[in-house]
């Protein structure tokens, strides 16, 4: 699996893919989801991020324009390079149309009442910097974070509304309002598509990895049952991440590390899910699925990552990821997992961490210890509490064990954790 | 929640411990803090080494290290969140610098800021 190698082609691709009058079933995958993000981007670049709906409404007629003519006539030999010529004539047909636009845009750009083509760069390069441009722009703070990744969700990996809200288990008119939100606010806040300045651009490349982070989170740890989805939002994390590589920066290192954390755990993804859609927990997961290609590039991004000075929470997190992918259950891997987990705690907290630190500690140092830790966390609010303390007990003490999974039952707030959960209960007998 | 900070007295920096012994006690520490920081209570820390370690007396008098003339060192210190004093109490009785002879935990509320509570 690579970047930009063969991926799942969405519902509605498929139907364009499989519908008996086109030929050729070798569309690229994705494409015009792909095409969706570049054409957006490099029109706002052009025209101004306060023209960002105008830019989606003419990627959305490219694509309904190329529906209307590729299933008669075949598919061009250069799908893109159409999509962007169509792009471009739109953009023309609408500034000598619109009055109200050609007013207000037009003679920024070009003064006098002739106007010829408009003349946006489709190249490789600029179609990579208008990308970038845009993934800072929306990963501004004064935009709040649920709706950052809404819209990179939206503009920058071209998902639909109704593939947004799914991925985020929310509905639509939520995603909706988000969205108008955050685009309003985009608008008014500025003009154009310039990165940020000095350190400026070091925070803003901050907050762009955090978005990202969470953005493979989403997919990654999502609930919702559409594997193929969510797997998509793991790769379009990816692909954006690889995107910041061009990037020179203090930062580069993170970026790496991030990057090889989004490999490792990849890698399981033929692993974690059964035919029917249902996970598959990692003790139980087949480790001949595990993905080696992308654990070596993991491994080579991570060797990359080790460069500089910086220890982020990225690396840390990659490398608890780079243990993880090893298969054998080794003392050596515990201990490892147990003391980079203890470095990870003391620079970002989470409450998931002191449970998997918890667990580790299990692994390396016995399961007495683990549990009288296990007791000062302090969160018996957490369902995942709950279900670490029926892992400890199993062995020691079932009858604990039970009744830590029945409170676990009783706080989890999905059906897929009830489901675990269920079967964890089941499994003790 | 208050602020604490557990500052570690050794009795005698000089003494050296075998490399086994240090990696030892450098795992303890490190599950210590681990076991402090899964509690959220982990603000900071910091180990104080002996190299570059200077004491300077009136008139100008600078001598090396702090060992020798003064019985007790500071070898680092940790910063944690407790409700309490009792409960920093705790968490400073975990410390693997206890093992050693003689040596002690001190423990230290932090003035806030604001100077009111």
């Amino acid at each position: 699996m690579k970047f930009d190698g063969p991926l799942p082609v969405t519902r509605w691709q498929r139907t364009i893919v499989n519908s008996p009058s086109v030929e050729q079933a070798d569309l690229i995958p994705h494409l015009f989801r792909t095409e969706f993000s570049k054409i957006t981007a490099v029109l706002c670049k052009h025209f101004g991020l306060h023209q960002i709906e105008v830019a989606e409404d003419i990627a959305g007629d490219t694509f309904a324009a190329a529906l209307e003519t590729w299933p008669h006539r075949g598919i061009p030999a250069n799908p893109s390079a159409w999509l962007y010529t169509v792009a471009k004539n739109k953009t023309k047909n609408l500034l000598q149309r619109d009055q109200l636009f050609t007013n207000k845009i037009a003679p920024q750009l070009q003064p006098g009442p002739e106007r010829p083509d408009p003349d946006i760069d489709w190249s490789e390069a600029n179609i990579q910097d208008s990308q970038l441009r845009m993934l800072f722009a929306i990963c501004d703070p004064v935009i709040p974070q649920e709706a950052q990744i809404a819209l990179a969700l939206r503009i920058l990996c071209g998902f639909g509304i109704d593939e947004i809200a799914n991925a985020l288990l929310a509905n639509k008119d939520t995603i909706n309002k988000r969205l108008y939100r955050a685009r309003e606010k985009l608008r008014r806040e500025k003009k154009d598509l310039s990165f940020p300045e000095n350190e400026d651009l070091e925070q803003r490349l901050a907050t762009v990895l955090t978005t990202l982070y969470l953005l493979f989170s989403e997919g990654y740890y999502s609930e919702s049952r559409e594997a193929i989805l969510r797997e998509d939002l793991c790769l379009e994390a990816m692909r954006l991440t690889y995107l910041l590589l061009a990037f020179d920066s203090p930062h580069r290192p993170s970026v790496m590390a991030l990057l090889a954390l989004m490999c490792f755990h990849s890698s399981r993804f033929p692993a974690r899910k059964q035919a029917n859609g249902a996970m598959v927990l990692y003790e139980d997961q087949d480790r001949s699925l595990w993905n080696q290609e992308l654990i070596s590039r993991g491994v080579h991004y991570l060797r990359e990552a080790s460069g500089g000075h910086q220890l982020s929470k990225y690396h840390i997190e990659a490398n608890i990821a780079y243990w993880h992918t090893r298969p054998e259950e080794s003392p050596e891997k515990w201990e490892n997992i147990l003391q980079l987990y203890n470095r990870l705690l003391q620079i970002a907290y989470s409450p998931i961490a002191a449970l998997n630190r918890t667990f580790a500690l299990a692994k390396a140092r016995g399961y007495d210890l683990a549990i009288r830790e296990a007791e000062k966390l302090q969160l018996e609010q957490n369902h995942f509490y709950f279900v670490l303390l029926g892992e400890l007990y199993r062995e020691l003490e079932p009858l604990k064990a039970k009744e830590a999974l029945q409170r676990a039952l009783d706080l989890a707030g999905t059906d897929a954790d009830r489901e675990l959960i269920s079967r964890k209960i089941d499994q003790l007998g | 929640m208050d602020e604490f900070m557990l500052i570690f007295r050794h009795e005698d920096g000089s003494k050296q411990a075998s490399p086994e012994q240090m990696q030892q006690w450098m795992k303890q520490t490190m599950d210590w803090i681990g076991s402090i920081a899964a509690q959220n209570k982990f603000v900071g820390s910091n180990g104080l080494p002996f190299d570059d370690a200077r004491v300077v007396w009136p008139d100008n008098v600078v001598t090396n290290g702090p060992f020798g003339d003064i019985k007790e060192t500071i070898g680092g210190y940790i910063m944690v969140r407790a409700e309490s004093v009792e409960e920093a109490v705790e968490f400073a009785k975990g410390s693997p610098v206890l093992q050693g002879p003689g040596n002690s935990v001190e423990v230290r509320k932090i003035a806030k800021q604001d100077g009111t509570h």
